[in-house]
């Protein structure tokens, strides 16, 4: 059985060059705080089956919005 | 045997720490090398970490790894998601560590490095890190409540409405002394105005090609991004050295000003695809890569430190700012010791990722101990530079007038050396026209950091290369605090608004969003014009409000901790956060007293305010002021200052008061302690765990 981690959605075959580069910029791109979709698309996939999935343009534009819409995403 | 080994280690950090510590203490004529700043701070994080934060976690939290998070129990895949602890790390860092924990230290450098570096890392040790983590934690278990829920919920809507304001308050003032920073640090600086302008064009080039050449790539887009801001340094140096050029970007400080009114007006009505995800991106990499760069530098080269532990400026007649050290130099190091604004990052984004419990201590407690860091290497970077040059770049002109003899002349009457040529020749070989009264502490800690760079990599040709990059990396830095933050600030407005006429509330209607972001902009854009008209040139009086403003937050963190410890039922360790709240109460309350009320008129708002309507009356321009109207202006600002501190102060009481009574009925059981915990919830054991 599998965690549904997040690292759940991508490929997990170690030998394959390719999926561990993959792994690593997707630890960047969540270090810089880019939204992860693959991530949302595999949790509506186990988590709630049949349910309406956001595009990719629509879950950026909803995720950058609800980030720059509350004090504590920031710092002095 | 295992364990006693383990126990003689730990007794040896803790006997090279405080080594570290005393022969700083007790040093006294000769340089000291950086090398035992390092040590003592080094040591003291591992102790603090390995002791005080697994008794916390331990004894007051109970942090439990089969306990489910929020992140599994409410995981939406977008708000709550479980991540990685290193992964959350690096973003709780990347989110915490600002502009604040370089500028602070580097302005108190004033009174020598040694109370600086203890308040850093006492500070640090029992307060700032204790609140990251404590507030961390309570919201772990309260599904990820925000700070102001937390307040209202747990203490009472008095405190509650009292935080919303305070964070609003110090948005303002934060915006307003940040952009200064950067005004004065690109003020008649050609090369920092392009280098720094140029990054809004990259930005925007950034967002165009994530939204319609190749959507979604974020890493390229920042890669580009990267590539191009090396190339605005040489830009920058080119239209710097063209005679042609030069004088179209050589600005004062007020036109500067007003860009910057004007880019955060942008900033917060523009969408946010297109300015400030982009530079968000750009800036986090940059932080992140300077500080590890920084720290590398700082450890290949272990410079001696000219500044040396203590100045005659502890006796508040200091240049940088007035006041002395106590309170002061515990307003001024704010971020870096203990910084309130950590709290709304601590109950925002970061407990909604946590993938188990016991991470809170790693990232709250840990990564506030990073950002304590960067402020130690701000200090060090400061004190590399002698003391003479120190105060040249740091001393307002009314202080040291505005040429380099007339600086040498004072820098010499305060006890210090410096040769007018010294100051001239840095300000070459950095590429400026002058580095004289370049108040903020953003120009003399890229000197700093230029000398420490430029001994690994380039020699002294690559200095101004690496000056302009560090004002550069300052400036982004800021720079995305600035926008980011007057789009929160626009929102809070329109949130507040929206009782007194509902349209203002509506965030997608332009007439709404365009009429708040304007409000808000002035609010912060009064306060620094107020700073750039300022004789004494505005850092010294808006530094010490946003301390105030910012340890007032903290005061809020420390009670919604205290009050969810006691009302947890573990009244016998609330001291835990009741000591620090003590502390900061005492700070907050005496600087605030001092910054109204004191006769000094180069302390106290009122008497400054009393002294230059005398003169008015007698209708002499006050010394550094031109006009009589500016004079005039500068009696209200005084005014207002005043009336802003006592806010803060009064929001202090207010929260404190409120806070003691629900204490007191829980203690004396008048009131029940109820927890107002997520029940526990065990996680499934799963294979492969």
């Amino acid at each position: 059985m599998r965690t549904l981690t997040p690292s759940s959605a991508i490929d997990h075959r170690p030998s394959s060059l390719q999926a561990r580069l993959e792994r690593v910029l997707r630890v960047i791109r969540s270090i810089i705080g880019a939204p992860d979709y693959d991530r949302y698309v595999a949790h509506m996939e186990s988590h709630h089956p049949g349910c309406a999935v956001m595009s990719r343009d629509e879950f950026m534009r909803q995720r950058l919005e609800s980030r720059y819409s509350r004090p504590g995403s920031r710092c002095c | 045997m295992g364990k006693l080994l383990s126990w003689i280690g730990w007794l040896l950090v803790a006997v090279a720490g405080a080594g570290a510590f005393a022969w700083l203490a007790l040093s006294r004529g000769e340089q000291v090398s950086a090398a035992w700043l390092v040590t003592a701070a080094v040591c003291t994080y591992l102790i603090a970490y390995r002791f005080y934060s697994k008794f916390i976690a331990s004894k007051i939290f109970a942090l439990d790894a089969n306990r489910k998070t929020p992140a599994e129990r409410l995981n939406d895949g977008r708000d709550y998601v479980p991540t990685n602890r290193w992964v959350v790390f690096g973003h709780h860092f990347a989110a915490i560590a600002g502009p604040g924990p370089l500028v602070g230290p580097t302005l108190a450098a004033q009174f020598g490095f040694l109370p600086g570096m203890i308040w850093i890392l006492v500070g640090v040790a029992l307060g700032g890190a204790v609140q990251d983590f404590v507030i961390l934690a309570s919201s772990v278990r309260r599904n990820g409540k925000s700070l102001g829920q937390m307040a209202k919920d747990e203490i009472g809507p008095v405190a509650g409405f009292t935080a919303l304001i305070a964070v609003l308050g110090i948005m303002i003032v934060l915006i307003a002394v940040l952009a200064l920073v950067v005004v004065n640090a690109l003020s008649e600086s050609p090369w920092g105005v392009v280098t720094v302008g140029l990054t809004v064009p990259i930005a925007l080039l950034m967002g165009g090609y994530l939204k319609w050449i190749r959507p979604h790539r974020v890493l390229e887009a920042t890669a580009m991004g990267l590539v191009l801001l090396i190339v605005a340094l040489y830009v920058g140096r080119a239209v710097a050295a063209n005679p042609e050029l030069a004088p179209m970007f050589t600005m004062n400080r007020k036109s500067l000003a007003i860009l910057i009114m004007g880019y955060g007006f942008l900033a917060s009505v523009l969408p946010v695809w297109l300015l400030l995800a982009p530079r968000d991106y750009l800036s986090a990499f940059v932080k992140l890569g300077v500080v590890f760069a920084l720290a590398l530098g700082i450890l290949v080269v272990l410079p001696p430190l000219q500044m040396p532990a203590l100045t005659r400026f502890v006796d508040g007649t200091g240049p940088v700012f007035a006041g002395k050290l106590f309170p002061f130099a515990f307003i001024t190091i704010a971020c870096g010791a203990i910084s309130g604004f950590h709290a709304l990052v601590s109950s925002g984004t970061t407990p909604k990722l946590l993938e188990r419990e016991p991470d809170a201590r790693m990232i709250g407690y840990g990564g506030m101990l990073l950002e304590s860091m960067v402020a130690m290497m701000a200090l060090i970077a400061a004190c590399v530079l002698s003391p003479g040059v120190f105060f040249a770049i740091n001393a307002p002109a009314g202080a040291i007038g505005t040429t380099a003899a007339s600086a040498a002349e004072a820098i010499r009457n305060w006890g210090f050396v410096l040769q007018p040529e010294e100051i001239q020749t840095l300000a070459r070989n950095v590429g400026e026209a002058s580095l004289l009264s370049r108040t903020g502490g953003a120009p003399s800690l890229a000197v700093g950091m230029a000398h420490i760079f430029s001994n690994v990599l380039g020699g002294s040709t690559a200095m101004a290369l690496w000056y302009h990059f560090a004002i550069m990396f300052e400036a982004l830095f800021i720079l995305t605090t600035l926008d980011a933050g007057t789009r929160v600030g626009r929102f809070m407005l329109q949130d507040l608004g929206k009782h007194l006429w509902e349209p203002f509330g509506r965030t997608s209607w332009y007439p709404a969003i365009l009429l708040s972001s304007a409000i808000f902009v002035a609010m912060w854009g009064h306060f620094l014009y107020q700073g750039v008209i300022d004789p004494l040139g505005g850092i010294n009086s808006l530094w010490p409000l946003f301390g105030i403003a910012n340890q007032l937050l903290a005061t809020v963190a420390l009670c919604v901790g205290t009050t969810v410890i006691i009302k947890t039922g573990k009244q016998r360790y609330a001291w835990v956060t009741l000591l620090p709240l003590a502390w900061l109460a005492i700070v907050t309350m005496s600087a605030a007293y001092t910054k109204i009320f004191s006769p000094d008129p180069r302390l106290g708002f009122l008497a400054h305010a009393s002294l230059f309507a005398q003169q008015v009356a007698q209708g002499v321009p006050p010394k550094g002021v031109k006009t009589l109207a500016d004079a005039s202006r500068i009696i209200w600002n005084d005014r207002v200052d005043a009336a802003v501190a006592a806010f803060f102060a009064l929001s202090v009481l207010v929260i404190l008061a409120d806070s003691a009574k629900e204490w007191w009925s829980v203690v004396r059981g008048t009131k029940p302690a109820v927890s107002s915990e997520v029940p526990f919830e065990g996680r499934v054991a799963v294979a492969g765990d």
